[in-house]
Formats: structure tokens, C-alpha cells, sequence
């Protein structure tokens, strides 16, 4: 298993529509702090021709358009900006609090959690919710965040067995991943408990509420202050 | 404007039009039509925009009841075409009155047929597209499949007083064999030389479970050098992402928009339309292009998309 980030970063093809820029293969606070950086730095740079910028836990997606701007000089300009972010302070993302009901019918899974550690529920809803996750990337589905990172003493593996169906606002853990369903899926992660936060919102501009980069904790609430909020 | 009730919503019918571009980074996947060749040029025939929004028709069509006049064309798989009981041709203008009933019969070819409405079909559109996305439960009608009863709308406008036809030898031929053209890599590294040899000299069946997130295919398996898992990253259409299982998955207009798979290769986007009418059984070859000539042929088929319009024949 790799441990450290790429030497220098990879510029793979990715069809003939876009452009890989790979900075390691692994998740690590560094390689996503890379990742991000050149994202914020090529948005910035207006290059023509750039349609689409997809940052993930250890890449930059560019999709791009071959009649304004060839792979060849694509490349040459990202290079170019890549050179320079050596000194580019990175600028920390906006912080977020996310409310939780854990436990019970909201986080089945947080018994497993528990007894899988030799440790209290309870212990486990504060090791969960006394740090600060960074969101590495959006996917699975629309909206739905891969915060890092989880705890040792909580990390938990996945089911066996996918759930079929993983209510919306569900919070789960995947080993050192946490992450909320932003509605209603198919999912094999550990629930720990529930969000009334919304999201994902897609009328709303932008559909997310959170973007790779930002900063994100969690704040245990009862059920009687969920269902405040859900009624809202 | 009312246009159409479906009085039957066909095995699997959606609004599509050519995509949700520009929110990948937040998870939500392109969607549009699977053959964007095919929406395209129903558009074009009854003189709207390339991406107006229709109805993606899948192996068993929908019947509808027109509520106004108006105008219509289908095109895509090959797909038998009834107006009031009365074979019509696809590809070219078909004028419906009022209470007119349009059905199908069996798609015989290709798997997706697409019509279009002059004037487009009216939805309100989420994040910049009508297209239906099933999953995130948005796009198109409430983000769901057509079902008995719904009323399809389009806009008002004027009565197109020309006909057109798409000319012979412009319409895709189907068969149960697709042959596309990829790009190795991004990940190819991660695969054997005889695993790489195996992916370009074999056919894939695709199997039962294809729709419109991807194809699982079966066939001669590839092979990984080490590991098959890599840290999540991008996804777009047209990636062969390839499990430790070394069978290949097609990703298709609607999947997830990361992945945690090594991609042994991307299909270029002008085979892409056409491998959006596999179905179950067909079989497919990847053939390897460089990155000149993948670009060569995006120009000329670029071309053939903006010069579609005034090649269709005016009656």
C-alpha cells in the first residue's frame, strides 16, 4: 500500500474530453490540500477553453473543450500554474456544524459501533463529534460528502451486506470515512445517527451545501430538537 | 401548452435532454439522453434546439394521446411506429392532430428511441437541465419515470411549414455488436500487459444489469498487476472501470460521479451515443486510439453535429 503522496504529480487522459492530475493514492491531508489548491488556482487562471473543474480526495478532473484549447497546451498551462503553488498559502474552507441525533432508530448501527470497539455508545457519539472532519471530495450521490478523518478508536469497516435502502440524512462511518446521505440510498455504511439538515437542495445554486476543502463538525442533539428542526 | 397523455408510460420512459453539465463537483451525475446523436437529430427535424428536452423511450414504448395539434419526430433504435393504428416512419416530420394516438410496437434494433416535440417538452428544469436523474429523484416529471395519466407539455410555438428527413445514409444501423474506440488510461498502469491484451482483443457480452448508470459486462477477464482498488476519483461516461473481479463496467450518463475502481480505459465521446443503444446480450469490442486521433475524429464529428441541421432533406 502506498503510503506517501507522488513525487511529482501524474498527468494522465482521460478520455478526449478531459484531463487526470493525479497527486498520490492515498487519502492524506496533504495530497487533498494539492488537490484543492490547483483547483482554486485553475478556476482562477479563467484558461479557455476549461469547462469543468471535479476535485477529489487525490485528483483534479478537467474536462475541457479540444476545439478551444489542445490536451498538449492544456497540460502546459496547468504545469505552469502548478509550479506556482508551492507559494500559494492555501485558503481554509468555510466551517460548518452539522446536528445529530445518534443512536436509536437513527443510527442503528451505533451498538455495532460500540461493542466493536469495547466502548460506550456514548463514548463513541463523543469521539465522533469532538473533531473536525475536512470534506475531501462529494459523490456516491448528489451531495453527499467523504468527511476525514474518523478517529482509530471509532473507525469502523463497512457492512457486508449493503443496506437496500439508507434513510435520507443518515450518518454513517466506512473505516476512517464519515459522511451523511444526502437522500434516500442503497448504502453499506455503519449509521450512527441523523441530520434534519438538508444537504442537497438542486434549485438551490449551489445544489450543496458543502464544497471540497470545507471544515465540518458534528453537534449531538435529542430527538425531541430533530424533530423541531425536521418540522421546520 | 398540453401536448400528449400517456394513456400507457411504455417499460421505461423518461425526459432527457442533452445533460446537467457543471455540478459533478458536488456528486451530481451529467444524465441527457444516452444517445445524444439520436435526441439531437429529433430535435433538429422538427426545428428546435439540439437540446430541447423529449422522451427517452426504452424497449417498449409509451402510448400517447395527443391533446393539440403539434408536431413530432422519432428517431434513435429502431422502434415500430403507429399513429391511430397506421405505420409511420421514423426520422422525419410527422404531423399529429388533436387526439391523434401515437403507439409502439417492439424495438427491433438498439435500445432507446427519442421523440421530440416542436417547440420542446416543458418541465421545470433543475440546475440548468430537464433531464431526468431517477436516483437523486429530480429532472423531468418530479425526477421519476412516465407514468399512466401524466400530461407531457411543451412550449408554444410556431407551426414548422416545412418538413424534414434525415437522409439514409445518415441514420445509425444498430446490431447486437457495437465496436467504439477508447483511450487507455487514466489507470491502465495498474493492468497487465496480457490484462491490456485482453481488454482490446476481446468481446464483452453486457449483461442483465445495464440501464442508464452503467453496463456490467462479461468476457475474458482482465487482469489487474496488484491491487484493483484505488482512492476514489472521477468519474465520467464512457470509463471502463474495472473491479477485482477483472470483468469491465461501462459507465453510463447516470452513475456516480466518483468511483473507487482502476479505469483501464474512456470510450471517446462520439462512440458514446452510439453505445448508449446496447442492450442485455450485445456484445462489445474496445478498439485503442491515441489522443490525435481520438481529437481527429471529436472534430468531424463536431461537424457533422453542426452542420446536421440544413443536411436534413425540406419537403
Amino acid at each position: 500500500m502506498e503510503t506517501k503522496p507522488y513525487a511529482s504529480a501524474r498527468y494522465l487522459p482521460f478520455g478526449d474530453k478531459a484531463l487526470l492530475i493525479e497527486f498520490g493514492n492515498i487519502i492524506s491531508l496533504e495530497v487533498n490540500h494539492k488537490v484543492i489548491a490547483l483547483n482554486e488556482a485553475v478556476n482562477k487562471a479563467k484558461i479557455h477553453g476549461v469547462e469543468e473543474l471535479v476535485p477529489t480526495y487525490r485528483s483534479l478532473l478537467i474536462r475541457y473543450d479540444v476545439l478551444k484549447v489542445s490536451y498538449e497546451q492544456l497540460i502546459f498551462r496547468i504545469k505552469d500554474i502548478e509550479q506556482t503553488l508551492k507559494d500559494i498559502k492555501i485558503e481554509v474552507g468555510k466551517k460548518f456544524t452539522i446536528p445529530v441525533v445518534y443512536g436509536k432508530d437513527y443510527g442503528p448501527d451505533l451498538g455495532y459501533v460500540a461493542q466493536y470497539h469495547g466502548l460506550t455508545e456514548e463514548q463513541v457519539v463523543k469521539i465522533h463529534a469532538n473533531r473536525e472532519y475536512r470534506v475531501y471530495m462529494l459523490g456516491f450521490v448528489a451531495g453527499f460528502p467523504y468527511l476525514g478523518e474518523v478517529a482509530d478508536e471509532i473507525a469502523t469497516p463497512r457492512l457486508e451486506t449493503p443496506r437496500l435502502k439508507v434513510p435520507a440524512g443518515s450518518v454513517g462511518i466506512a473505516e476512517k470515512q464519515t459522511g451523511v446521505y444526502p437522500c434516500e440510498a442503497p448504502g453499506g455504511w455503519r449509521i450512527i445517527g441523523r441530520t434534519p439538515l438538508k444537504l442537497f437542495n438542486p434549485p438551490q445554486q449551489p445544489p450543496a451545501l458543502l464544497t471540497p476543502g470545507d471544515i465540518v463538525r458534528f453537534k449531538p442533539i435529542s430527538e425531541k430538537e430533530f424533530k423541531m428542526e425536521t418540522r421546520k | 401548452m398540453k401536448v400528449f397523455n400517456a394513456l400507457k408510460p411504455g417499460f421505461f420512459t423518461t425526459i432527457q435532454d442533452l445533460g446537467r453539465y457543471g455540478f459533478l463537483k458536488y456528486g451530481v451525475p451529467i444524465s441527457g439522453a444516452m444517445d445524444t446523436f439520436s435526441l439531437t437529430a429529433a430535435n433538429l427535424i422538427v426545428g428546435n434546439n439540439p437540446n430541447d428536452a423529449g422522451l427517452e423511450i426504452t424497449l417498449n414504448g409509451p402510448e400517447l394521446q395527443a391533446l393539440s395539434k403539434t408536431q413530432i419526430a422519432i428517431t434513435g433504435g429502431n422502434i415500430l411506429l403507429k399513429i391511430n393504428g397506421e405505420n409511420v416512419p421514423m426520422w422525419q416530420t410527422l404531423n399529429i392532430q388533436a387526439d391523434d394516438v401515437l403507439s409502439f410496437g417492439k424495438m427491433e434494433s438498439g435500445c432507446r428511441a427519442y421523440l421530440a416535440i416542436r417547440g420542446g417538452i416543458k418541465t421545470p428544469p433543475v440546475l440548468g437541465s430537464r433531464s431526468t436523474y431517477l436516483r437523486g429523484g429530480f429532472g423531468g416529471i418530479n425526477g421519476r419515470q412516465l407514468k399512466t395519466g401524466d400530461i407531457i407539455e411543451g412550449f408554444d410555438t410556431q407551426w414548422l411549414e416545412f418538413e424534414c428527413k434525415m437522409p439514409e445514409e445518415l441514420v445509425p444501423q444498430f446490431t447486437n455488436h457495437f465496436k467504439v474506440h477508447a483511450i487507455l488510461g487514466p489507470q491502465d498502469d495498474m493492468f497487465t500487459e496480457k490484462g491490456i491484451s485482453t481488454f482490446l482483443s476481446s468481446q464483452y457480452k453486457v449483461t442483465l444489469e445495464a440501464d442508464r448508470m452503467g453496463y456490467r459486462l462479461e468476457g475474458p477477464l482482465i487482469e489487474h498487476k496488484g491491487k484493483a482498488d484505488i482512492v476514489s476519483d472521477a468519474l465520467l461516461p464512457g470509463a471502463v472501470q474495472v473491479p477485482k473481479n477483472g470483468k469491465p463496467i461501462v459507465i453510463m450518463r447516470d452513475a456516480q460521479t466518483t468511483g473507487g475502481y482502476p479505469k483501464v480505459a474512456v470510450i471517446i465521446f462520439s462512440d458514446l451515443s452510439m453505445l448508449g443503444q446496447a442492450k442485455p446480450n450485445d456484445t462489445i469490442e474496445f478498439h485503442k486510439v491515441n489522443m490525435r486521433q481520438a481529437h481527429e475524429k471529436l472534430r468531424e464529428y463536431y461537424e457533422l453535429l453542426q452542420n446536421l441541421s440544413s443536411i436534413l432533406v425540406r419537403s
